[in-house]
């Protein structure tokens, strides 16, 4: 059933073979065949520059007025690349090993090699492209080091490489649209995928300005929407993330893999009241030199709370620096997954900060006593004002000397939802099970298991988009140079536009009370505390029951104004709708996988320590999820794990 | 600890391109003081829509300063002020006063045309950048990254040009209308490392003849942009732009 067509081969020779031996399309047939990318992000920006440069006619789509501003931009720390610049004992080897065990071993290991393969081009093509990466004096580029690794290969340009790399796609794309070969739609929202003969040929897109629906046909479709943190309301996500397109494409038939791979980042300013719109990153590259902490002595605690103590006043000796005292082989570095756990830890036992209580210390006195505030300020000087705009605390203020030790003002953290390792199943190909449509970057499930390191997000999207796609697309194309373009006047595309307006007819004719945040702010509570950071079968069950009510709430009581042209209330609702089909999903895989994994962790699954306890005897596959009807319980089907290269071990990040 | 105010705000409403718009006030109260900007107009479009009235528009979306959608006009000021230079998403409450009057309008530039109340159409900034703000290379295998040595002082330089997010902020507060910072910085980024060199002349020139045929005004040098970059970028490369331009007008 489940074919994920992975090449023949040792694993380092897979990509090789497969591009020996992979049909191309020829320069002239190229221009007969149109491609719609949706998304402008690393991956759709890159995807749709590299497909029209090649020749293909592209439709590039994004929901904001220039593709410039995709959140891909706001990935902060860096892109991970197996140069071996440092002589640190890198390779694509150790890369593909450092991702596969840092997912967990839950990640397709062909998927992971390529990946890591094609990473050292990655930075090439950005040099050459002007993208202004940190160098060292004598000219090179400079690296530094992030979560479960123990080289430094992340290259960065300050505390901005998302948006660096997404510029340096982005001026790519827009040489192409000055070329012609890219035409581009912004401010349009795909609403539906338009399958004719059980193929991918167009979409259904919603013009948010005139609030117009409209028809686009291609010979395939590129999904590049990103993920579905969002379903969780608060995330480090932008406020227009969502997963609809992905939803449309699985309403459709394509499966769904994984989507209980969430991944909760430790680093985020903590949550400080119920108005709040959205949770801010601290990058995880501040990893390299802050100290995590909270107080060792409860009545510390309870003087910090109520502000009768500031944390500088707490000499090193009463400091618990609890993923260094539990981690000594990576310390402060350890995996994301990992570290926002031991931050739960800590807090339901009693140690957390700030008056919530949900907070623990991101510090640098150490860091700034051993290099000078001069070089800490260098490395992290954007971070620090980003974080004074929003918190009002400077984290290079000097606070305090104790015993001739100066301390500084520390940051407070606190985890948060931050990106989606599931995401719609793909073959080795990038294609999903549905024949025409792709999906690349975070909308796929592939590269990451279940959990993603740091500074991989940028690598995955890039390569996808640059490497990867612009190839496997052509051995599907190969085979419809023949097929004539299609008309938008076919019956399916009438059909499917139909069902969106009807959909659409059906929100705005609810008239209830409620508005579309203040729902979707009971979605993301419920997602919080039973689909989140620990997740147990009864508080599982307990959340479907809650969204259950929660959709008839979005059914019945919903309000949208009724307005021409731009509807802010009715873009949101149509996103919504998708998000509480997602919570589902999230909720059914994560009662459905029985271990814990990665960024899944189930209570009932877990070591002594506290650390999670996979089951690699029963869950050693990937969860593919067939929609049934939006009453009906989704089919699972599963890809079995193969592991040629790499032995499955319990991951260990002790010594 | 966060504290409440109260205040009332003044916001700009605009069906659409050829409306005369109009402002509405509303009081507001007991907003705390570490509610972000955008949060509290959150607030005021939740009241809105509680009352069956239609929200406020207005552009927005990664709430973190970077993506460069939101741009809002602030008491006069684009972003509103700021004590190290933000975008509006990262203006916290806490720089205004309880009983204040709170004016917010968008982006006033021909170039820039009023979609709905304070969104407005920057596609303009796109087709500069479509003239020739880019290095002309192919997706394929180009020499390894390290071939090229840049001087550490010459990437940080490019770097701080190419941190403009492309807001229109400059444009905004700029009398004539200039685009000049924009266009300077990404003139600047490229034309400051050696990767960028081959086609500068050219980029220049193409990307000063879009903006101009784009309706943007002239720069005067009153440098009312550098003042209002949430990026801080220097009028510095203002002054890179024009020698560039200059020197390939001369080779023509």
């Amino acid at each position: 059933m489940i074919d994920s067509k992975i090449p023949e081969g040792p694993i380092s020779e897979k990509w090789s073979n497969y591009k020996a031996h992979q049909k191309l399309v020829n320069p002239a047939n190229k221009r007969k065949l149109d491609i719609i990318v949706v998304g402008t992000g690393l991956a759709g920006a890159s995807a749709a520059a590299s497909l029209g440069e090649m020749g293909f006619k592209v439709l590039n789509f994004c929901i904001q007025d220039s593709p410039r501003r995709a959140h891909s931009i706001a990935a902060q720390g860096g892109i991970n690349a197996a140069k071996n610049y440092q002589n640190d004992g890198d390779s694509v080897y150790r890369l593909f090993y450092d991702t596969v065990k840092g997912g967990d071993y839950r990640a397709r290991e062909a998927n992971v090699y390529r990946l890591a393969e094609v990473s050292a081009n990655i930075i090439d093509q950005c040099v050459a492209q002007g993208v202004p990466f940190a160098r060292e004096y004598g000219g090179l580029l400079a690296n530094r080091s992030f979560g479960g690794v123990q080289v430094s290969r992340t290259f960065y340009a300050k505390g901005q490489t998302g948006q660096q790399l997404l510029l340096g796609a982005y001026s790519a794309l827009m040489r192409q649209v000055h070329e012609g070969t890219v035409q581009l739609y912004c401010r349009y929202e795909m609403q539906d995928v338009v399958i004719i003969d059980g193929r991918a040929r167009g979409i259904i897109a919603r013009n948010l300005v005139n609030g117009k629906l409209e028809r686009f046909a291609a010979h395939a479709v590129v999904l590049a929407t990103g993920g579905y943190g969002n379903t969780y309301f608060l995330s480090t996500n932008a406020m227009g993330c969502n997963c609809s397109a992905a939803i449309a494409a699985y309403r459709k038939g394509a499966y769904f893999a994984n989507p209980a791979y969430v991944q909760i980042h430790p680093t985020c300013i903590p949550v400080h009241g119920d108005k709040q719109s959205k949770l801010t990153l601290m990058s995880e590259s501040l990893r390299n030199d802050g100290r995590i902490w909270v107080p060792k002595k409860k009545e510390d605690v309870a003087k910090l709370r109520s502000g009768a103590i500031k944390p500088s006043d707490i000499p090193e000796g009463d400091r618990d620096y609890y993923l260094e005292r539990r981690y000594p082989a990576f310390g402060n570095l350890v995996p994301r997954d990992v570290a926002s756990r031991a931050a739960k830890e800590r807090c339901d036992a009693g140690f957390g900060v700030n008056n919530t209580g949900l907070a623990v210390y991101l510090d640098f006195s150490e860091a700034i006593n051993r290099l000078g505030i001069d070089q800490v300020l260098q490395r992290y000087g954007n971070l620090f004002d980003m974080y004074e705009e929003i918190t009002d605390v400077n984290p290079g203020e000097l606070a305090n000397e104790i015993d001739g030790v100066k301390y500084y003002n520390p940051m407070m953290i606190y985890p948060a939802i931050h990106y989606t390792m599931g995401g719609l199943w793909v073959d080795y190909e990038l294609s999903t099970n549905i024949p025409g449509l792709f999906a690349i970057g975070e909308c796929n499930f592939s590269d990451h298991g279940a959990n993603r390191l740091g500074a991989s997000a940028l690598m995955q999207g890039l390569a996808d988009g640059y490497f990867v796609l612009p190839y496997t697309i052509q051995n599907y194309l190969a085979d419809q140079i023949t097929v004539p373009r299609f008309s938008t006047d076919l019956p399916e595309f009438a059909a499917t536009e139909k069902a969106v307006a009807d959909r659409i007819k059906h929100l705005l004719s609810i008239n209830g009370k409620k508005s579309v945040d203040s729902i979707h702010k009971e979605l993301g509570h419920v997602m919080w505390e039973y689909a989140g950071m620990a997740r147990t079968k009864e508080g599982l069950q307990t959340a479907l029951a809650k969204l259950k009510e929660i959709r008839k709430e979005f059914e019945t009581n919903l309000f949208i104004p009724k307005l021409d042209g731009v509807n802010i209330e009715l873009d949101k609702a149509l996103r919504l709708n998708d998000f509480i089909t997602m919570g589902q999903l999230i909720a059914i895989d994560a009662l459905n996988r029985e271990e814990s994994c990665g960024g899944h962790f189930r209570s009932e699954h877990q070591t002594e320590e506290g650390e999670a306890k996979r089951d690699d005897k029963n869950c050693f596959y990937v969860s593919c999820w067939e929609y049934k009807g939006e009453d009906a319980a989704p089919v699972k089907y599963t890809e079995p794990l193969k592991y040629e290269a790499i032995e499955v071990k319990t991951r260990n990040y002790k010594n | 600890m966060a504290k409440n105010i109260s205040f009332t705000i003044k916001y700009w409403k605009q069906n659409g391109p050829k409306d005369a718009g109009h402002f509405d006030t509303r009081e507001m109260h007991d907003i705390p003081d570490d509610t972000s900007f955008l949060e509290m107009l959150d607030i005021l479009n939740e009241e809105l829509i509680e009352e069956g009235k239609e929200p406020f528009v207005f552009d927005h979306d990664c709430r973190e300063g970077i993506c460069g959608m939101c741009s809002l006009y602030i008491n006069g000021t684009p972003h509103g002020k700021t004590a190290t230079g933000a975008t509006t998403c990262q203006l916290y409450m806490r720089r205004f006063n309880d009983g204040d009057v709170i004016t917010v309008e968008p982006w006033r530039s021909a170039a820039f045309p009023v979609i709905k109340d304070c969104m407005v159409d920057r596609s303009a900034f796109d087709k500069i950048q479509a003239a020739g703000g880019y290095i002309s290379v192919r997706t394929g295998a180009p020499q390894d990254a390290n071939a090229i040595l840049i001087p550490k002082q010459d990437a940080d330089e490019a770097m701080d040009c190419a941190t403009c997010i492309g807001c229109g902020a400059c444009v905004a507060a700029c009398k004539n209308g200039s685009a000049m910072l924009f266009v300077s910085s990404k003139v600047s980024q490229f034309a400051l490392l050696p990767q960028g060199r081959p086609e500068a002349a050219k980029r220049a020139k193409a990307m000063v003849a879009k903006m101009d045929e784009l309706g943007f005004g002239n720069c005067t040098n009153t440098r009312a942009c550098e003042a209002v970059c949430p990026k801080n970028e220097s009028v510095a490369n203002i002054a890179r732009l024009n020698r560039e331009f200059i020197s390939a007008k001369l080779h023509d």
